[in-house]
């Protein structure tokens, strides 16, 4: 069975804890002109068109310019694994309608838990405070809009039980323990989450979105002479139940272990500058935090990005392309609306070495007077929608990863991270690096663990001068924070040089 | 709701649970109200407001374990809710390490006024509030040509928290705060270094309004010129701003969860020396205004002042009810309140003066720390000391060695602990530390 985007929720059965049926209070009463869909999530969050017009039109009571309404419904589960037992469960239900007016580039905005009408209007007319004129006249025309569909999925997490999710983490931690004797403890872990999505503008725009996703994973720690070391692995997806199965488990099974072995070898670098080969995949956070997060409009309106006057120009060797895309099939960033209504889109940062576009929502695509790229995403109805990114990659280049390893003499490959940092004005980024190896004389050699590495934004995207053949997505649970809003993305690159970085490492 | 509403709908929750098949029950119930205004270029960038409220149970239920939570508050649906979770925990492994706290315990009502909340939350008026940002933002509006941006901004919130157990606990919390804030972004030539400060209160009246932006400003001037120095090894000062950052994997290692799980550096080092004897901290949860404050943790158990490290020996775990059975140990709260260092008697300025060559961290960028091993790396931007004077702004290096290295070296310990902070450090001197630069 496949479906597209499921509406009603399941009530009946032992199902997953979070599965709470909203009675449709409203039955189709809102005239003809709505899909079954749209209109299946009217129903959801038990309002009519007039009741949307009705609080739009007080969110723009004081001469606002733009106003929208946000509705969500999030169940979210968590299924934990410690000392060999799926021991503890953990549900959250979330519900609310965000409201936001806007005057220009000014915000306001409010939320409510509760849908009534009376709660709906007085969070619109607190949003509407950030104005202060007469509002325009005249009702809303109604335009739905359909969207596209880039995570269908067989089976939904609110069809499943708890029972049945329970063998695939068992199993995950069975898996482990069974392959290698260093192995002391496993944290297994199952979130899988559901949300419904509407939104409804000023202008009239009427959507919605289904957005499943699910993360799977583990820490490993092992013991050895004494030693204890350990490492995160994950996979995240937009995907249903059908995820899950024995082939997800070996691979996390097998790379938890390989991980955390390797750094019983490890020892640290020389500190300093030296050439960073980039592995394809987990490499890609080299360009969420190098540059994704210096492209953000936001910062560049403001002028505070380090590439706040570089649109049009140079800024990569020409065989360089990077792209945020949020088209991906079931790809962890992937979305098929955004948070303020625009399609989703394969949108070009980087195109021939040249920076083609900034990452936009509403607000940034009206100051720089073009269409948003369709990255206003906000964390949830209770924050503003502010330019995020999706999936953030660069595509292959000609080498072969071979060929870029022999060409240095004395640096590192790095292939696995956990985590990263930017300056947004000084451009100074950061991630840091759990596992990759040494380069002597053109070849890998001893393992290296735990360093840190920095660079500036514009000198390392200038300084990469090699691309591979092997480009790919990481489609670890990777989630991106900005000011106090933490969304879900992915990157990928294939293997790259990067002439110069500093290294973190010890100094004889 | 009122809290006794509040408390109503508790009871009733913590009883259909335990009718409908739990052993034992917690419900807490939490809401807060929030404010946030920031201002730019003379007019409000953003106004926002904020209400929410949560309701989450703990169920034990046939030695199994789950929790849940919602924020749909209606009765009929929460009874559902209940239902379906005591079925899904039915299906879990059983943990017969799972249990509430002992009720002995248990924190009895008998502390005193934390003096966590300002009791004139309310009265403050809109006008006051954005007058205040935009006095911020004067401050330096045009004050000096090299500026591209300023955002100032203002936020207060109020939050409440009521709980109940099914073996005897009832108990309340509730806490405000003020918080006043400047971003300045400057023309540095090629790069446009930001920086930012703020002031924060728990009552209106005790919130510091003035020499905020002047002082992101001239940090954000300070860092004009910024370049990576030679790698070496080097005397760092921490500023006292940015100390969290490596004391946290410290603090996260005594957890009793990290400790069970095999996932930190710090297990059987109980009464081992491990800083120098210059590190002495303490978890006092009973200062009054003080940001960390607590009478009870999030189980119920009544907080009580711990030595963390005397003279660099290790004094305590962190542990919960759960991990305590785990471990076989005397549960005295897994969690922190106010972490408190014993303080030295120099400044940061005389710190600084005190060095013949050295760096000083001013912030962090990026890095993390090993949980099982200690070994960390971490970027950093700051300065460099020569003859006790700052003679250049330095970033794009990295700091990176173990936990038990950079803790043995501490060698000095400020006096300038910031107080609106639930962590209370000074600026800290380490010996012999490796950076990585050019």
């Amino acid at each position: 069975m496949s479906i597209n985007r499921r509406i009603f929720l399941k009530s009946s059965g032992m199902v997953t804890v979070g599965t709470m049926l909203l009675p449709p209070l409203f039955q189709s009463c809102s005239g003809p002109n709505v899909s079954l869909e749209m209109q299946a999530y009217l129903d959801h969050f038990e309002v009519t068109l007039p009741m949307l017009q009705k609080v739009i039109a007080a969110a723009m009571g004081k001469g606002g310019t733009y106003a929208d309404l946000f509705f969500e419904h999030k169940i979210s589960n968590n299924l934990g694994l410690q000392d060999g037992k799926v021991n503890r469960a953990y549900s959250n239900i979330d519900y609310g309608v965000g409201i936001r007016v806007l005057n220009g580039d000014q915000t306001g905005f409010a939320y409510s838990e509760t849908v009534t009408m009376e709660a709906m209007l007085k969070a619109a007319q607190t949003a509407a405070n950030i104005a202060s004129g007469t509002p325009a006249t005249g009702a809303v025309n109604i335009a739905e809009t359909a969207p596209a569909n880039y995570y269908a999925i067989q089976k939904t997490w609110e069809e499943v039980s708890v029972k049945d999710k329970i063998p695939f983490v068992q199993k995950l931690n069975d898996k482990v323990f069974s392959m290698d004797e260093r192995i002391i403890k496993v944290n297994a872990f199952l979130n899988d989450e559901t949300g419904y999505v509407m939104l409804f503008n000023s202008e009239g725009t009427l959507t919605y979105d289904y957005r499943p996703m699910v993360s799977f994973g583990l820490v490993t720690v092992m013991q050895k002479d004494g030693r204890i070391e350990n490492s995160y692995v994950s996979r995240s997806f937009r995907q249903g139940f059908e995820f899950l199965n024995d082939d997800i488990i070996n691979t996390l099974a097998d790379e938890g272990i390989k991980q955390t072995a390797l750094k019983f070898e490890a020892t640290k670098p020389k500190a300093g500058e030296m050439p960073v080969v980039m592995g394809a995949g987990g490499s890609g956070i080299l360009l969420h935090e190098a540059i994704g997060h210096t492209f953000e409009a936001d910062f560049n309106r403001k002028g505070t990005s380090i590439f706040a006057d570089k649109l049009g120009k140079k800024v990569a060797e020409s065989f360089i392309n990077i792209i945020d895309d949020g088209t991906l099939p079931s790809n962890r960033g992937s979305i098929n609306v955004d948070d303020e209504g625009v399609a989703s889109q394969k949108t070009y940062l980087v195109k021939d070495g040249i920076l083609n576009s900034y990452i936009h929502d509403r607000i940034s695509a009206n100051y720089y007077k073009i269409p948003s790229t369709g990255n206003g995403r906000r964390e949830s109805f209770r924050y503003v929608p502010i330019p995020r990114m999706r999936a953030t990659y660069m595509e292959a280049g000609t080498a072969t990863r071979e060929d870029i390893i022999s060409e240095v003499k004395y640096g590192i490959y790095v292939d696995n991270f956990s985590n990263g940092e930017v300056k947004i004005g000084a451009g100074d980024f950061t991630f840091f690096v759990n596992t990759g190896y040494l380069i002597e004389n053109g070849k890998l050699t001893r393992p290296i663990k735990d360093i840190n590495i920095i660079g500036n934004g514009p000198q390392a995207l200038a300084d990469i001068t090699l691309a591979a053949n092997d480009y790919k997505i990481d489609d670890g649970t990777w989630t991106c924070g900005k000011d106090g809003q933490s969304v879900p993305v992915t990157c990928g690159l294939p293997s790259v040089l990067v002439k110069k970085l500093t290294v973190g490492g010890t100094n004889a | 709701m009122t809290k006794e509403e509040k408390y109503n709908l508790a009871k009733w929750a913590m009883n259909h649970a335990i009718a409908k098949g739990a052993d034992q029950a917690r419900v807490s119930i939490s809401d807060n109200k929030s404010s946030d205004i920031d201002v730019r270029e003379k007019k409000i960038d953003t106004l926002k407001e904020a209400i929410q409220s949560k309701l989450t149970i703990y169920l034990y239920v046939d030695k199994k374990y789950s929790a849940i939570s919602t924020n749909r508050l209606n009765q009929q649906e929460l009874a559902r809710f209940i239902e379906e979770g005591i079925e899904t925990t039915r299906f879990l492994a059983e943990d017969e390490f799972r249990t509430l706290p002992e009720p002995e315990l248990y924190y009895k009502g008998d502390g005193p006024d934390l003096k966590a909340i300002d009791p004139g939350f309310d009265s403050v008026d809109a006008k006051t509030k954005i007058d205040m940002v935009f006095n911020v933002e004067n401050e330096i509006y045009k004050k000096d040509e090299r500026i591209i941006s300023i955002t100032a901004g203002y936020s207060d919130g109020v939050s409440s928290r009521i709980m109940v157990a099914s073996n005897g606990f009832e108990g309340d919390t509730a806490n405000s705060y003020y918080f006043l804030s400047a971003q300045v972004t400057v023309n540095g030539g090629a790069a446009r270094p930001e920086s930012s400060d703020y002031k924060s209160s728990i009552a209106f009246d005790q919130l510091e309004k003035t020499g905020i932006a002047e002082t992101a400003l001239k940090r954000a001037l300070g860092k004009i010129g910024q370049t990576k120095i030679d790698s070496g090894k080097y005397t760092m000062v921490v500023e006292n701003r940015s100390v969290g950052r490596i004391l946290s994997p410290v603090v996260s290692a005594l957890n009793g969860s990290s400790i069970q799980q095999k996932n930190s550096f710090m297990i059987d080092k109980m009464n081992q020396q491990f800083g120098s004897p210059k590190l002495t901290l303490v978890d006092d949860p009973l200062i009054i205004g003080g940001r960390g404050s607590k009478l009870f943790d999030s189980e119920g158990m009544a907080m009580k002042k711990r030595p963390i490290f005397e003279q660099g020996v290790l004094k305590t775990y962190f542990i919960d009810t759960y991990y305590g059975k785990k471990l076989g140990m005397t549960p005295n709260s897994g969690e922190t309140s106010n972490v408190v260092f014993e303080t030295g008697d120099k400044d940061l300025d005389a710190l600084v003066k005190s060095l013949k060559k050295g760096i000083l961290v001013t912030g962090f960028n990026g890095g993390n720390c090993n949980s099982s091993t200690g070994d960390f790396s971490y970027g950093i931007e700051g300065f460099l000391i020569e003859n006790g004077e700052m003679v250049k702004p330095v970033s794009e290096m990295n700091i990176t060695g173990n936990m038990y290295d950079l803790w043995s070296n501490l060698i000095e310990v400020g006096s300038d602990v910031r107080l609106d902070s639930s962590w209370r450090i000074p600026s800290l001197v380490f010996a012999n530390v490796d950076f990585s630069g050019m």
